[in-house]
């Protein structure tokens, strides 16, 4: 794997990697972001659904929680989890855990980390970790890590030292036990920063893994309300000041489109789609524009657009509906009855399946009737929406417009 | 929307004066909306291969059509739909009639524009679904009288009410509102259902705003009353209506009585007019039927049964997420060329049925799709070669091991129009 870096603007990082994949002919822009997967498979989506979305991320993310079980059929297999799960042209990240499904704290150990499968949970040393990624042979994978340093009900500088101390032991263990297998030498390590809250901890986990010879590093544990927003930005860019420029740097847990902004700024490479996801899952489209250079005489439209977007009937709505899970000021909610004849589509101007295709009215339908379809035609909607976001991203870049998509999305942001 | 505006299919529809004309030219006088041409029949069975020629398109029989209940085929695209080779699927008047209604639907440039399905749609009545799915619904002579589920309202659904839905829905076959009594009732409730069914006919038949694009099919009652039956086919037989339905049977009744009743209506309709058999849809019934003279069928539990994991195959189905699977590598089967098949095993659609990432579903609702609409493509191309006897029997062998364990109804209706099984 090579990077090349093209530029660093205001802390932010553009290039690509180059020599990716097994044939070592593989390329990867960033700032990106991976493909969500949930037991190997896109969430709603076969390979015929997902194939119509554009610029589809070529490496995708899976998670050794969802897979961990299915080892021993993997073995038996021997041909790798791309082939297993019917992706064979793709490049693959395994992560430890799923972000969208955080696993119960506190079984975390000198000697294993804990992730649950479907079947309950199950204890990885780490030569049962090396030998679950030996059945899955990914491109990359998340070395075994403690990311409970602020999981408990007291955040102590002790704790976070003890998730460096133990994360530093686990790397070392599985760089130990990589080098003694010919199908994970092929395979990347990801070295993880861990260390809470605490600045000190965090730049010796920093250093340290630095020193490792890792394919690139992963900043765990900035993820949920722990930390302030100050905080966890400041932490992140004093990390990335430690490491090398040459290989990437990925974080967890982070989706929504202002926080991608402020972590881009502060260093950070690649990121993961469960964001989309999760914005599916309570039955929304994602909506907001990056479209920061707008064809003049759209700017009039859509300046009057936004403002209909605030008006008061608006927020009745949403206060009056009861809502269970957090919406984003990111998206539009199509179980409201105010789409039930909306016949354009979900947004405006956007060139995926559902909106070349569908209407508001046909998708509010299908979620008013509990229908399958919903989950497609929105998860094909918001996957393309967002990665459409990361190439505005790359643009802005590449033409030193990025302040100008981020005040455009922070204006968005509630 | 009435105009699609991706258009999945690259059939465009006839234009209505092409099918008429074409219709002419067949030398049968059929309305306009619908033309059925007889391209094979099997020189032993009832067994027809028929072009039907309808508004969205040519539907190749014998055909079986899926089941899209509220106006989506579960959590499969119009655009997979029509890629697996489908060219006709069910929705159902009922459930779209309450959600989200014929008003809206009709705004939304129909049933078709609204799912944005570009080729043919059958609705219908919405009779059956309210008799089986509502526990307090009155049948009087105005039509059937129930409450909301939704809102509690009453509601009337009259057969001039139930084709003003259709009409508005667009579909392209609707069928009539028919007094539907469960097939395992006898006395005079049947009898008087039947009769009520063909005044029924004639009050949908008057309601039809739209014949010239919606072709109104009628539905032969009469229980497994032999003598009503024929009853019911002399009657409705003298309606000049597009094609007609069997109905009353695939409830509860034994598998004897049901291949009688469906080869004594064949033996009663019209050549020229296309048969549908309502609610079949398991491959043993279908191969059967098809030898019994019927042209079309609907069923639900191919993609019902696929949402519970189960594949269905040559031989029977694959209960998938069974642990006999998890080390399977093989596809579901492998002379399927269905997407499903293609790129996925066993193995990983066990693992992934296990999870609660719905595409599992979806990859067993494709194969089973493809699986039925395969089925019917390999039993028409033998009834145009002129080898659907051995089709047959070779259907028979695979799916039971050997002829003389195929079910004894299967074998004395195959036997009953010229194809023994041993």
């Amino acid at each position: 794997m090579k990077l090349s870096l093209f530029k660093v603007a205001q802390g932010c990082r553009l290039g690509t990697l180059n020599n990716l994949g097994r044939k070592g002919d593989r390329t990867m822009e960033f700032p990106g972001c991976l493909l969500y997967t949930r037991t190997g498979s896109a969430p709603h989506l076969t390979h015929d659904t997902l194939r119509v979305i554009s610029r589809v991320p070529v490496m995708t993310q899976l998670t050794l929680s969802s897979l961990a079980e299915h080892c021993e059929v993997l073995e038996e297999y021997k041909e790798g989890i791309g082939k297993f799960i019917g992706m064979p042209e793709s490049m693959f990240y395994c992560s430890l855990h799923d972000p969208v499904n955080p696993c119960p704290a506190g079984y975390v150990t000198n000697k294993s980390v804990s992730v649950w499968g479907v079947g309950g949970r199950l204890e990885m040393t780490a030569a049962k970790f090396m030998s679950v990624q030996q059945a899955l042979q990914p491109d990359w994978f998340q070395c075994l890590s403690d990311g409970e340093a602020l999981c408990g009900e007291v955040f102590s500088t002790k704790r976070a030292r003890k998730s460096v101390d133990r994360s530093l032991a686990f790397l070392d263990e599985c760089l130990k036990l990589q080098e003694q297998s010919e199908v994970l030498r092929n395979c990347v390590m990801i070295g993880v920063i861990e260390g809470g809250d605490t600045l000190e901890e965090r730049l010796r986990s920093a250093r340290e893994t630095a020193k490792r010879p890792v394919g690139g590093f992963l900043l765990d544990g900035f993820h949920g309300d722990a930390m302030t927003k100050e905080t966890r930005l400041q932490l992140i860019s004093s990390v990335t000041a430690e490491l090398p420029e040459d290989k990437p740097r990925l974080i967890c847990g982070i989706g929504q489109p202002d926080e991608v902004l402020e972590c881009i700024e502060a260093g950070v490479d690649l990121f993961e789609s469960f964001f989309p996801y999760q914005v599916t899952e309570r039955g929304c489209a994602l909506s907001f524009s990056f479209d920061y250079q707008p064809n003049p005489e759209d700017t009039v439209l859509q300046q009057n657009g936004e403002k209909e977007e605030g008006e008061i009937g608006d927020h009745i709505d949403k206060v009056t509906t009861t809502k269970r899970v957090p919406e984003t000021s990111f998206e539009i909610n199509l179980k409201e009855k105010k789409y039930c004849d909306d016949f354009g589509p979900v947004v405006e101007g956007c060139s995926c399946y559902c909106c070349k295709n569908h209407s508001r009215a046909y998708v509010h339908h299908l979620l008013v009737t509990n229908e399958l379809l919903a989950g497609v035609l929105l998860m094909i909607h918001n996957f393309q929406h967002y990665f459409g976001f990361f190439y505005a991203i790359r643009e802005a870049l590449r033409k030193d417009r990025l302040g100008q998509l981020k005040k455009l999305v922070c204006r968005q942001a509630s | 929307m009435a105009a699609p505006r991706d258009s999945q299919s690259t059939r465009s529809p006839e234009p209505m004066a092409a099918v008429a004309a074409s219709a002419a030219g067949a030398g049968t006088r059929a309305p306009a909306a619908l033309a059925l041409r007889v391209v094979a029949e099997c020189g032993r069975s009832k067994a027809r291969a028929c072009e039907l020629r309808l508004p969205h398109g040519t539907v190749a029989t014998p055909v079986f059509m899926p089941v899209g209940t509220q106006g989506t085929m579960k959590g499969v695209t119009a655009a997979q739909l029509d890629s697996l080779g489908c060219t006709i699927c069910l929705g159902n008047t009922y459930h779209l009639g309450m959600r989200p209604g014929p008003e809206l639907i009709q705004k939304a440039g129909g049933l078709h524009g609204f799912m944005n399905w570009n080729q043919n749609l059958l609705t219908d009545s919405g009779g059956f679904q309210m008799v089986s799915l509502l526990a307090l619904s009155e049948v009087t002579e105005e039509g059937v009288r129930f409450r909301s589920p939704y809102d509690g309202t009453e509601i009337l659904l009259s057969p001039e009410k139930s084709v003003e839905i259709q009409n508005a829905l667009g579909s392209d076959i609707m069928m009539q509102l028919d007094d539907v009594v469960s097939s395992t009732l006898t006395g005079s409730r049947v009898e008087e259902a039947m009769h009520r069914s063909i005044r029924w006919l004639d009050r949908c038949i008057s309601a039809n705003r739209r014949p010239d694009r919606q072709n109104l099919f009628a539905i032969i009652q009469g229980g497994l009353d032999p003598v009503l039956r024929s009853k019911c086919l002399e009657e409705m037989t003298k309606r000049d209506v597009p094609g007609f339905a069997i109905g009353g049977l695939s409830g509860g009744e034994s598998k004897e009585q049901f291949w009688k009743m469906v080869t004594l209506s064949t033996d009663r309709l019209p050549r020229e007019k296309p048969r549908y058999l309502m609610g079949v849809g398991y491959a043993t019934d279908l191969v059967v039927c098809v030898a019994l003279g019927c042209d079309m069928f609907d069923c639900v539990f191919p993609t019902r049964t696929a949402r519970f994991g189960s594949a269905l195959v040559p031989t029977g189905n694959l209960q998938l997420k069974k642990k006999q699977f998890a080390k399977d590598f093989r596809p579901i089967d492998e002379a399927c060329t269905c997407p499903t098949c293609q790129r996925h095993t066993r193995a990983f659609l066990h693992a992934l049925l296990h999870s609660n990432n719905t595409t599992a579903l979806h990859h067993v609702t494709v194969h089973n799709i493809a699986y039925q609409l395969q089925l019917m493509d390999a039993i028409r191309t033998s009834i145009v070669e002129h080898r659907f006897p051995d089709f047959v029997r070779d259907f028979m062998k695979t799916m039971y091991g050997e002829l003389r364990r195929c079910p004894a109804w299967a074998m004395e209706a195959l036997e009953s129009v010229g194809i023994p099984l041993n």
